[in-house]
């Protein structure tokens, strides 16, 4: 490591991490490095507390609500109550899901597990800007990326495109083989049916060969050819209700050729033989690299450092645990000046951290990220939450920081010493026009919201 | 030699002090109150795909009335019928500001026009909508800031967002300002001004604040404005903020407000505003009913923007665009799903008289896009082009070039202003 071991706790902590609890800084100091690897562990990431119930079931639950709705419709009456108690029914998952894993952020002790747990979460989003998926999204981490996250990024790709949330985000079950037997029958009721690419597009754009990896418009219809037939069961008359589900009969018959090379038809099988070929890929390597660089060091990332990343990616067979391993010992991911600007997710949950404290309140907390532009859940395309700084730091933004600063200080603050909070949420990157002017602040509160808001607290 | 040292000089002594370029260039500006100086543009952006076929029902289309079944528009003249803009066209009965303004030849109608995006993705065709680019991804930034950069150097023309985070429109280069209701800070508060020396040398804090300090200004002297052009109604910003679905006296507060950014001096002359829930897949309504509570919602906001910019309102262009139009079917569940071509409304004091800008296809099943949509017969790009030109006065080369990359086959619409 090249920065010493006081700055390397305090980037340890605040860059890998998800900012310093009180005594966490000096606690890391002995072994920054090895505080993150001990993280990596083969079970995956921490589960959020209490658990979400499983996709199958929350399905369950909206197929019951939109039932009502229906039985009140045919009565003639739009919004009967228990319609009403439904919907609020299904926000209140959404956000008893949201709440546990901003309670998990605060809280943690092994944050850098956590944020790669995010990261994983944002690269395959599932975003609940969709009525189908708005109760899914929780359950989809919990079921598809958490417990993979250190494991083969081929595991991780299948279990995310097989995932309900998934299939049902980008349409996948919506598409069928247009010379499959399920087509033949919509069509003869007159309506239309064919393939929808959306799942398998993405799939190339953004969760393995990146924009310019190599394929062109033939590829993706071919892709999403193979991919037909990948469903969700109906929860009322199907084997697998909720849960993932093979329709053979939407299906695409025959071979598919897919970037020159060909996959025999195997049914199920043949798109999962598409993705072991797209985890492979050194486009895929190089993507994943500059994401994870960029995520977690800076938004135009060290070329070196995803050479690197690149590198452990492929020489691992894609193993995630020794591209996080790699990643903790890349000298540029430790460069002294942080070159990250916090999204509001990661803002609000480093200010609780350095408060020790945990939100209670899922409203009010989804109000102001709503308000700061990061609406829980709710990711405004399936790319995900914007990474560059640029996006977040607008003025209005920075304005709602302040203005959310002002309003939590006092009661984050109790009898603390701010400048001792300081010292404690940045360690030794706390500079000293910053420490200075904590120690001028007229009061308790107005130190904490000079900390919160100061250049240093708001990068990472 | 010298003087262009020295002047290099100041400018990054400048910069030090924390005094931004665009605060310089705004000075060296706002002398000359010139026409240009004065010109304004709104660009209102309706999320969702929003149906064309409502919004400017062609009710002397024979073919309209059969494809719509229980979602069509009445014709003119019936209970919750068009209101007449021509033989042949009308706007949706919610839109009654709207209406007036047309009727002095201040709103006019382009009924289908698409982006060159066919996919009838919603976050595809937003982009290529707000990007301006020819293909999904094709730019980080948004043609907006692409056009303020060629109107003049950096800070010359200043713009604004509604909203908390920067939408794509505007994003790049030139620093925009934004602003959302409920923001706010205190003035007796001493927190801002210590900010601000801590951000000195901050090069992405040091302008997003100042820039989001002097907005929460204006924003005072705006919503003083807009309690004056819209009434009493509301003029509590948080009230803005607050609801799910706010409701007209918000929306038209929202306009004036608005407004009342762009009259102050020194004040904005672009702007961005985003309006969304136009996905009406199930149950749109008709001339009441789901689409009918959000356009009125557009037309309060409207009519809100009109009344706050009084007279600065004759120097002003609003389009309004959609990302894509819906199916020219109503569906299974009285709706309509994604479609192509929609209608843009163009409105402002600065716009020349005549019918509806481009050529209307007919909705004769031939006549459908793949058998579908409302086929597009203007491209969305030459429609912002012809504006940008003729009222913002950027150049053509730069407009097939820079602000709308690689579009010189589709050309300004001419004659609007």
């Amino acid at each position: 490591m090249s920065v010493d071991r006081d700055l390397g706790a305090a980037i340890a902590v605040t860059r890998f991490g998800l900012g310093a609890r009180p005594g966490e800084i000096a606690a890391v100091r002995v072994d920054p490095r090895g505080f993150l690897t001990a993280q990596i562990r083969a079970s995956g990431a921490d589960q959020p507390q209490p658990a979400a119930p499983t996709s199958a079931q929350r399905l369950r639950e909206f197929r019951a609500y939109k039932m009502e709705k229906k039985d009140a419709k045919a009565e003639g009456d739009a919004k009967t109550d228990p319609v009403k108690m439904a919907a609020r029914m299904l926000r209140q998952d959404t956000g008893a899901d949201f709440l546990a894993r901003l309670r998990l952020g605060a809280t943690t002790n092994a944050a850098f597990r956590e944020r790669w747990a995010l990261f994983w979460a944002n690269h395959f989003t599932v975003s609940a800007v969709k009525l189908t998926t708005a109760t899914l999204v929780g359950p989809f981490e919990q079921e598809a990326i958490r417990p993979l996250v250190f494991g083969r990024f081929e595991d991780l790709l299948v279990a995310s495109s097989s995932h309900p949330g998934m299939l049902l985000y980008l349409d996948q079950t919506a598409s069928l083989g247009p010379d499959s037997a399920a087509a033949r029958f919509v069509r003869r009721s007159g309506k239309a049916a064919g393939l929808n690419e959306n799942l398998a597009r993405e799939i190339l754009e953004l969760h393995t060969l990146g924009v310019d990896g190599g394929y062109d418009q033939a590829d993706v219809t071919e892709f999403a050819r193979a991919m037909t037939g990948w469903s969700v069961g109906r929860v009322d008359h199907d084997e697998e209700p909720g849960g993932f589900m093979f329709r053979a009969n939407a299906h695409q018959p025959g071979a598919r050729v897919i970037m020159g090379r060909t996959y025999a038809e195997d049914g199920e099988a043949q798109a999962r033989a598409v993705m072991k070929d797209l985890a492979a890929s050194p486009h895929t390597a190089h993507h994943l690299a500059t994401k994870i660089a960029r995520h977690f060091v800076a938004d135009d990332p060290p070329p070196k450092l995803v050479e690197r990343l690149s590198a452990a990616y492929l020489r691992s067979d894609g193993r995630l645990d020794v591209v996080a391993r790699s990643l903790v010992e890349a000298p540029e991911a430790w460069a002294p000046v942080p070159a990250k600007f916090k999204t509001p997710y990661e803002f609000l949950v480093s200010s609780w951290r350095a408060a020790d404290t945990a939100p209670s309140d899922v409203t009010a907390a989804a109000q102001t990220l709503n308000a700061m532009g990061q609406k829980p859940f709710s990711a405004p395309s399936p790319k995900g939450w914007p990474e560059e700084a640029q996006a977040w730091c607008a003025p209005d933004a920075v304005i709602k920081r302040m203005t959310w600063s002002e309003g939590f200080a006092p009661g984050a603050v109790g009898q603390s010493d701010p400048r001792r909070m300081a010292e404690n949420a940045l360690g030794a990157r706390l500079s000293d026009a910053v420490a200075k002017t904590i120690g001028r602040a007229e009061t308790r509160p107005e130190g904490l919201s000079i900390l919160l808001m100061s250049p240093e607290f708001q990068r990472r | 030699m010298t003087p262009f040292l020295n002047r290099r000089h100041a400018l990054l002594g400048a910069a030090g002090l924390g005094l931004s370029l665009d605060f310089l260039g705004a000075r060296a500006f706002a002398a000359t109150e010139t026409l240009a100086a004065r010109r304004k543009l709104v660009v209102i952006v309706c999320r969702g795909g929003l149906d064309g076929l409502s919004l400017s029902p062609p009710v002397g289309d024979p073919d309209y009335a059969g494809l719509r079944g229980p979602i069509a528009i009445p014709a003119f003249g019936e209970p919750g019928g068009a209101l007449r803009l021509d033989g042949d066209f009308g706007l949706h009965p919610a839109l009654t500001a709207t209406h007036a303004l047309a009727l002095k030849g201040e709103a006019r109608i382009a009924p289908s026009v698409a982006t060159p995006d066919r996919e009838r993705s919603h976050f595809e065709a937003q982009d290529v909508l707000e990007s301006g680019a020819a293909v999904v991804y094709g730019t980080s930034s948004g043609w907006l800031n692409r056009a303020l950069a060629s109107m003049g150097p950096p800070g010359a023309v200043k713009a604004i967002s509604v909203g908390p985070t920067a939408p794509l429109i505007l994003r790049g280069p030139i620093q925009a300002a934004s602003w959302s209701p409920g923001g706010g800070a205190k003035s007796d508060h001493r927190l801002p001004a210590i900010l601000q020396d801590l951000y000195a040398g901050d090069p992405l804090l040091g302008p997003a604040l100042a820039s989001g300090l002097a907005t929460v200004d204006m924003s005072r002297v705006a919503i003083a404005d807009a309690a004056k052009a819209s009434g009493p109604a509301v003029t509590d910003p948080m009230a803005v903020a607050a609801p799910f679905r706010p409701g007209l006296p918000q929306a038209r507060t929202l306009g004036a407000t608005l407004a009342g950014f762009m009259v102050q001096p020194g004040g904005a002359q672009v702007a961005a505003v985003s309006i969304d829930n136009f996905d009406t897949h199930a149950n749109q309504g008709a001339a009441t009913g789901q689409l009918a509570t959000r356009l009125a919602f557009v037309d309060a906001f409207i009519d809100g923007l009109h009344a706050g910019l009084g007279p600065a309102w004759r120097d002003t262009v609003v389009v309004m665009a959609t990302e894509f139009g819906r199916t020219a079917r109503v569906n299974g569940t009285n709706g309509t799903d994604h479609g192509t071509a929609s209608t843009a409304l163009i409105l402002g004091g600065a716009l020349k008289l005549g019918g509806i800008v481009g050529d209307w296809p007919t909705l004769r099943q031939t006549s459908l896009f793949e058998n579908r949509d409302t086929a597009p017969t203007l491209d969305m790009r030459g429609l912002f082009k012809g504006v940008l030109r003729d009222h913002m006065g950027v150049d053509r080369q730069a407009l097939d070039q820079k602000v709308f990359p690689a579009s010189g086959a589709a050309p300004p619409v001419m004659g609007l202003v």
